[in-house]
């Protein structure tokens, strides 16, 4: 069912929201308790996405909702019905025309240029996350680009080659 | 996670009758603090109103100073271009909190009803008195390094998580609440209360009231101030002690003092007393202590936070030198200077 009212709306019902989800619209009918995390994930197959902690202090689950940054774990699907969803799968589309022939968004290729990763589990959040710290434009220096990624924990330690890689896109664009 | 039902709220009005139909009723915005508590079974609500399409997301100029919309999230409200000139110590408490996408979800009427992060109020297997009243307080020679020095009760020693707030309690804000009852205004000293024998109730606000806007005075204390926020680690964690000072100085004496406690109490913590003392002394580094002193005097540490008080005394006087200084801690290069 779709919502029109402020009537509620019971906990066995299923209900539909429209997301454009890298580009792609899509009507999906979610139960109101799942995640955008889980939505992504389990139901349409938008891997890309990790789980790292599932609640908020990791920032592997994170995503572009209308271009902002945000932790996918800690969203109810059916509070976002309308908006735009970009997931590391769609980082390269959302170049568009900014994308390298391999399809690649220029910070992703900054990332494969300063091997900025070890295992990859918390890429795609790092990645996400970057884009919307330049969408945002409050960092300029290194110790700005460290406290605006500060919510993105990488295990493996490949934070001082991130920096590199997102400081290089940032100067770029500067140029 | 529990099973629930869903509003979808277009109106004030709206969300406040939806409150009042339900049984155990959660309004929800950003959902950084409550689908955390849903995901451990904390927070169990019946009804979830969701109010994020409600028009409570301007930042507005009001009676010399702003009013802040319920809904605007903390990073719209620290970038604010007015925040940023005229109340940077409210700008640098909430970059001082969380993480960018948290702050990019968080919102404003959210921040101040976050729950205390107490361990064992999040774990269902334990016994909490905040949590299910009449259980206990195992916090109370437990694991309570995080816990409060001042204003505890018997019943309840946890502590109020929130940055954002300690620097509304300096600014002396205004919170609008709306509810069954209509509006009505409270002061933010009384918006949240200590645990008494009562630990359940962080605040004041009656069920089904919803907050509206907080509103800022004209003050802002914007050319002598410091948010000074340690922790565990420098980015990314909440505070185990955090002062938000702000002064006006006549010369080289103090003329006005505001200094709140973050991480130390059930609320942010104020000292009258020690704004009184501060006020028409040289801003110096002896009637700072002074007036340390006499703030922790007041404390009772815990059998594992004994480190608050000292901590709190020094953070106090360094905060007090930053703020007369004219130089604020830095929220990005960490060094305390
Ligand atoms: C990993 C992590 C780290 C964090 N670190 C910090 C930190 O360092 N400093 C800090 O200050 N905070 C920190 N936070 C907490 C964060 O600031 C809060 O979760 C956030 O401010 C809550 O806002 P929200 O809109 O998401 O609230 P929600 O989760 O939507 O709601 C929280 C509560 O407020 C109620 N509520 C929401 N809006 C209203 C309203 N208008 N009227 C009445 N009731 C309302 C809800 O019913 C609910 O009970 C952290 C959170 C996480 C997950
Ligand atoms: S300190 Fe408060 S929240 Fe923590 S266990 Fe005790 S009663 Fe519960
Ligand atoms: S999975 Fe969302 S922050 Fe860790
Ligand atoms: S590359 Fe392994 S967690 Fe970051």
């Amino acid at each position: 069912m779709r919502l029109e009212s402020a009537s509620p709306v019971a906990a066995d019902a299923k209900i539909g929201i429209r997301l454009t989800i890298n580009g792609e619209v899509r009507d999906i009918q979610v139960a109101p308790w799942t995640t955008l995390l889980d939505l992504l994930r389990e139901r349409l197959d938008l891997t890309g996405t990790k789980k790292g902690c599932d609640h908020g202090q990791c920032g592997a689950c994170t995503v572009l909702v209308d271009g902002t940054r945000v932790n996918a774990c800690l969203i109810l699907a059916v509070m976002k019905d309308g908006a735009e969803i970009t997931t590391v799968e769609g980082l390269g589309g959302l170049a568009n025309g900014g994308a390298g022939s391999n399809g690649l968004h220029p910070i992703q290729a900054a990332f494969v240029e300063h091997d900025a990763f070890q295992c990859g589990y918390c890429t795609p959040g790092q990645l996400c996350s970057s884009v919307g710290m330049l969408n945002e434009g409050h960092a300029r220096t290194r110790d700005e680009i460290r406290e605006a990624m500060s919510g993105n924990l990488c295990r493996c330690g490949a934070y001082t080659n991130i920096v590199d890689a997102i400081e290089d896109v940032l100067q770029g664009e500067a140029r | 996670m529990n099973r629930f039902d869903y509003v979808r709220a277009g109106t004030v009005a709206e969300a406040v009758q939806a409150y009042g139909t339900a049984d155990r009723a959660r309004f929800i915005a950003g959902g950084t603090n409550l689908v955390d508590l849903m995901k451990y079974d904390v927070e169990r609500p019946g009804r979830l109103i969701d109010i994020t399409r409600l028009p409570l997301d301007a930042i507005e100029d009001h009676a010399g100073g702003l009013r802040i919309g319920a809904l605007v999230t903390n990073a719209a409200l620290a970038y604010d271009a007015r925040v940023g000139e005229r109340y940077s110590l409210l700008r640098d408490a909430i970059l001082a909190g969380a993480s960018a996408q948290l702050r990019n979800a968080a919102s404003t009427g959210g921040n101040l009803l976050q729950r205390t992060r107490c361990y064992y109020f999040y774990d269902t297997a334990t016994p909490c008195n905040k949590r299910e009243p009449g259980t206990g307080c195992p916090a109370i020679g437990g694991l309570n390094r995080i816990h409060a020095i001042f204003g505890a009760s018997e019943a309840c020693i946890a502590t109020h998580p929130s940055d954002m707030c300690v620097a509304l309690a300096a600014l002396e804000a205004t919170v609008r609440v709306s509810g069954p009852a209509g509006e009505r205004m409270i002061a933010f000293a009384d918006f949240h209360r200590l645990p008494g024998s009562t630990p359940e109730k962080d605040t004041n606000l009656e069920p089904g009231e919803i907050v509206v806007s907080v509103d800022l005075p004209e003050t802002g204390y914007a050319r002598n101030y410091t948010y000074l926020k340690l922790r565990d680690r420098l980015s990314y964690a909440f505070a185990l002690v955090s002062v938000a000072a702000g002064l006006e100085l006549d010369g080289d004496r103090v003329k006005t003092a505001r200094l709140a406690l973050g991480g130390v109490a059930h609320k942010p913590w104020r000292n009258r007393e020690a704004e009184a003392l501060l006020q028409g002394k040289p801003a110096t580094r002896e009637t700072f202590q002074a007036a340390a002193d006499l703030v922790v005097a007041e404390a009772k540490p815990q059998s594992e936070n004994g480190f608050k008080v000292e901590l709190a005394r020094r953070a106090i006087v360094r905060g007090l030198e930053q703020a007369a200084a004219g130089t604020p801690q830095s929220i990005t290069d960490k060094r305390i200077q």
